[in-house]
């Protein structure tokens, strides 16, 4: 029954690892050949795997353990795709019910413990309630803003038969959040638009997540209006970084430009984005002058960190759509003189390069390795997946978008281990395509089990790992707060990582000079299977630039010579 | 209004219009929840405010349509405006939550508790806590030579001064419901 529920669901992919709650689900797997399971090596594998699936075809990810450590090994996934938004339907199995409450073998209360970290979730008792729950669960998923959700199937219950709800006699109706935004404030906004001097739109995750005509919807809009775009790093690619009116992203690690431009606007379009502390820096001096607009599908997140003026609640496809209708049909209106200055402003900005970092021949540094990575995969049909550090700000400065669903990273939680299955999820998606996942050894080591998967499954998904033998970030903090006390932040005993890869059975090759560093990134993709690039870098760079913890947009920490002493102040080390 | 001219901290379609959102005020709003009564709705209430870290000063919860399946959890909570409209949004969130009502906002309600008080004492104590239990309508559903149990209906504020009157007097035991709410006049 639950593999009929997920045919008609439209799964064609599970990730998951079985166990002796899940043999009857399983077993039903096996006698069928509609839908392809991927056996991963760590149940926490198996839900990145999910989310990259996910972020890279607009689809759920589905996600298939067992009971107790199956279940609770899925936690640090679950609350990822929370945090993150992504559609996820974690089936796992649960001991028979009659043995609930027992502590029998591999129990564990999977519903009580999953509750704060997905977004709905479900014990069926009863078989009859299978199905629909299943459905319910796929339209919980996938409607309002996007979430991973849970249904915990006790043995007894996968094994008796019971009547099969088809999806439309499925009982979802209740849960409809609204998708059209209130028509007044959104006329209200294309006012603000016509007289606004120092406009930006602030966009994120949530216009990716609203489907790819909500991306076309705002580049129609920044077109036509011609206002500066700026994104946080969930919303990378929605606006392609080639256009003209991209001033890069913004946020700790976000281009000076772009802070600056948010610091100064008079008007602050925000579109699916949520006021993180990453990206408002200091609140009290965050955007002083400027009048704030909020478009979000979920109530929740307007005014919980910044106050703003007008909030617009609806799924931001419908409330671009509707926007760019009244602005055009009110006259295409903008203050074009005091844009043109804005511009002027912004130019200035950008010349300060704020990127730049000092050149070497003998060392690698990171910023020249992802430099050529772009160089050499901008062509290619590619997917970039990030684990979470130093290589990921990296990443996102020195990667360029042109298109949504292309960017698979950890943005809310920060799981160290993303990247790995998240690139096995991706690449299952699109068997064609270049898969990249840019990562640091640190954090690869996470989850570096899933390289059996890889190659199991014949995925020939890239490790790109850029090797400073340190936990990058937190060294860096380290240096900025705590007086060069690097507290457990390197990696002693790192594995060798091209005898790692032959271990795996793919490719591996290790690259210390920088003029080697092109032909081992062609190597790297012209193997025809996984392969492990060990790029190893400087081992004391900084990522910059940096808004120091406590500080505003416009105090940021420009590289590559900055002083680091005293940078950040008493206030602001006690923030995260 | 001009959307240009809104004050500052404040927006038209914002529920705390024109009062200051950043005052640390500490409020307290009683909020009354239609949920679907099936299993752990009430710990994903509770866990959003353990969670999240608010404040409840009371909860009461129970099945009101049972054909239906639905309860009603009504929670008095304290904090600022603007926590208290996080709190009001984050249930909203919450799947089986179908209604979200705050009744300290949407206009006048009423409010009433029902407890338990055993008093225990003799002689003049007695007589005492009977005379005052009168004064306040409660009842007495229990009694013996030496202690009465009084039921007392009304607001929370009713019930702490009914409290406090027979402390003196051999308070033993209190036990109370929460409150239940209900908006005023038609819906």
């Amino acid at each position: 029954m639950v593999v009929q529920a997920l045919k008609e669901q439209g799964v064609d992919t599970i990730f998951g690892y079985p166990g002796g709650a899940a043999l009857p689900i399983y077993d039903e797997i096996f006698q069928q050949n509609d839908i392809r399971h991927i056996l991963v090596r760590h149940e926490q594998g198996a839900v990145h795997a999910a989310e990259g699936y996910a972020r890279s075809t607009g689809k759920p990810g589905v996600v298939l353990v067992t009971s107790g450590p199956g279940a609770t090994n899925t936690v640090t996934g679950l609350m990822d795709a929370m945090l993150d938004s992504i559609p996820l339907v974690v089936l796992s199995a649960q001991v028979p019910t009659f043995m609930i409450g027992t502590d029998a073998f591999q129990e564990a209360d999977t519903v009580g413990i999953t509750r704060p970290c997905t977004k709905h979730n479900w014990l069926v008792r009863e078989t009859d309630k299978l199905a629909e729950t299943i459905h319910q669960a796929f339209h919980v998923a996938t409607t309002g803003r996007p979430g991973p959700t849970l249904i915990d199937i006790p043995k007894d219950v996968q094994f008796a038969n019971g009547t099969y709800t088809p999806s439309a006699k499925a009982a979802t109706a209740h849960y409809t959040p609204r998708v059209k935004g209130d028509a007044e404030a959104i006329t209200d906004l294309a006012e603000m638009m016509e007289t606004a001097k120092k406009p930006v739109f602030y966009t994120g995750g949530g216009v990716i997540n609203s489907g790819p005509a909500a991306s076309q919807l705002l580049r129609e809009l920044v077109e036509a209006t011609g206002f500066p775009i700026t994104s946080t790093l969930m919303g990378l690619g929605a606006y392609p970084a080639s256009g003209d009116k991209w001033i890069g992203m913004l946020g700790m690690h976000g281009l000076y430009e772009a802070n600056m431009a948010m610091h100064d606007c008079d008007l602050m379009i925000c579109v699916g984005a949520r006021f993180d502390d990453r990206i408002t820096g200091r609140l009290d001096a965050f955007s002083p002058g400027s009048k704030k607009v909020h478009i979000d599908i979920d109530p929740s997140s307007v005014n919980k960190v910044v106050q703003v003026d007008l909030p617009i609640i609806g799924d931001v496809g419908h409330v671009l759509e509707d926007l760019l209708r009244i602005w055009k049909a009110r006259g295409r209106k903008t203050e074009k003189a005091a844009l043109s200055a804005w511009w002027v402003e912004i130019d200035g900005w950008k010349a300060k390069d704020c990127l730049a970092y000092t050149g070497d021949d003998k060392v690698i540094q990171p910023q020249y390795a992802l430099e050529r990575l772009e160089a050499l995969t901008k062509d290619q049909d590619r997917y970039i997946t990030t684990e979470v550090g130093q290589h990921q700000m990296w990443a996102a400065q020195f990667l360029h978008f042109e298109d949504p669903g292309h960017w698979m990273t950890s943005g809310g939680l920060g799981t160290m281990g993303y990247g790995l299955p998240a690139s096995v999820g991706v690449q299952m998606a699109h068997p064609d395509a270049l898969v990249v996942n840019v990562a640091g050894d640190a954090s690869w080591l996470m989850n570096m089990q899933e390289m059996g998967t890889a190659v199991q499954f014949r995925l020939p998904v890239k490790q790109f790992i850029l090797n400073n033998e340190r936990l990058g970030m937190v060294r860096q903090w380290q240096e900025l707060l705590h007086g060069e006390r690097y507290s457990h932040s390197w990696s002693e005993s790192l594995p060798d990582f091209v005898k790692l890869a032959e271990a795996f059975g793919c490719k591996g090759r290790v690259v210390t000079d920088p003029a080697d560093l092109d032909d081992a990134i062609q190597e790297m993709m012209d193997y025809d299977g996984p392969f492990i690039l060990d790029v190893l870098i400087e081992k004391h760079a900084n990522c910059f630039p940096m808004i120091p913890s406590g500080e505003p947009h416009n105090k940021m920490l420009m590289g590559p010579d900055v002083d680091t002493q005293n940078a950040i102040g008493a206030a602001g080390k006690k923030l995260v | 209004m001009s959307a240009l001219r809104i004050k500052e901290g404040s927006s038209r379609k914002s529920a705390y219009d024109l009062r200051n959102p950043n005052a640390d005020l500490i409020e307290t709003h009683t909020i009354a929840c239609i949920v679907d009564n099936e299993a752990g709705v009430l710990a994903r209430v509770i866990g959003l405010f353990a969670g999240r870290g608010y404040n409840i000063d009371s909860l009461t919860v129970a099945e009101i349509d049972h054909l239906g399946h639905r309860s009603r959890i009504t929670i008095v909570t304290t904090g600022t405006p603007a926590v208290i409209e996080q709190i009001k949004a984050q249930l909203g969130r919450i799947v089986p939550v179908h209604e979200v009502h705050d009744l300290t906002v949407d206009g006048r309600s009423v409010e009433r508790e029902l407890a338990m008080f055993k008093v225990v004492g003799d002689g003049e104590k007695r007589v005492e806590a009977l005379r005052l239990a009168d004064i306040f309508r409660a009842n007495v559903v229990d009694s013996t030579l030496g202690s009465f149990i009084f039921e007392i209906t009304g607001a929370p504020e009713k019930i702490d001064a009914f409290a406090e009157l027979m402390r003196p007097l051999g308070l033993e035991e209190v036990a109370r419901t929460g409150v239940a709410a209900l908006s005023r006049g038609k819906m």
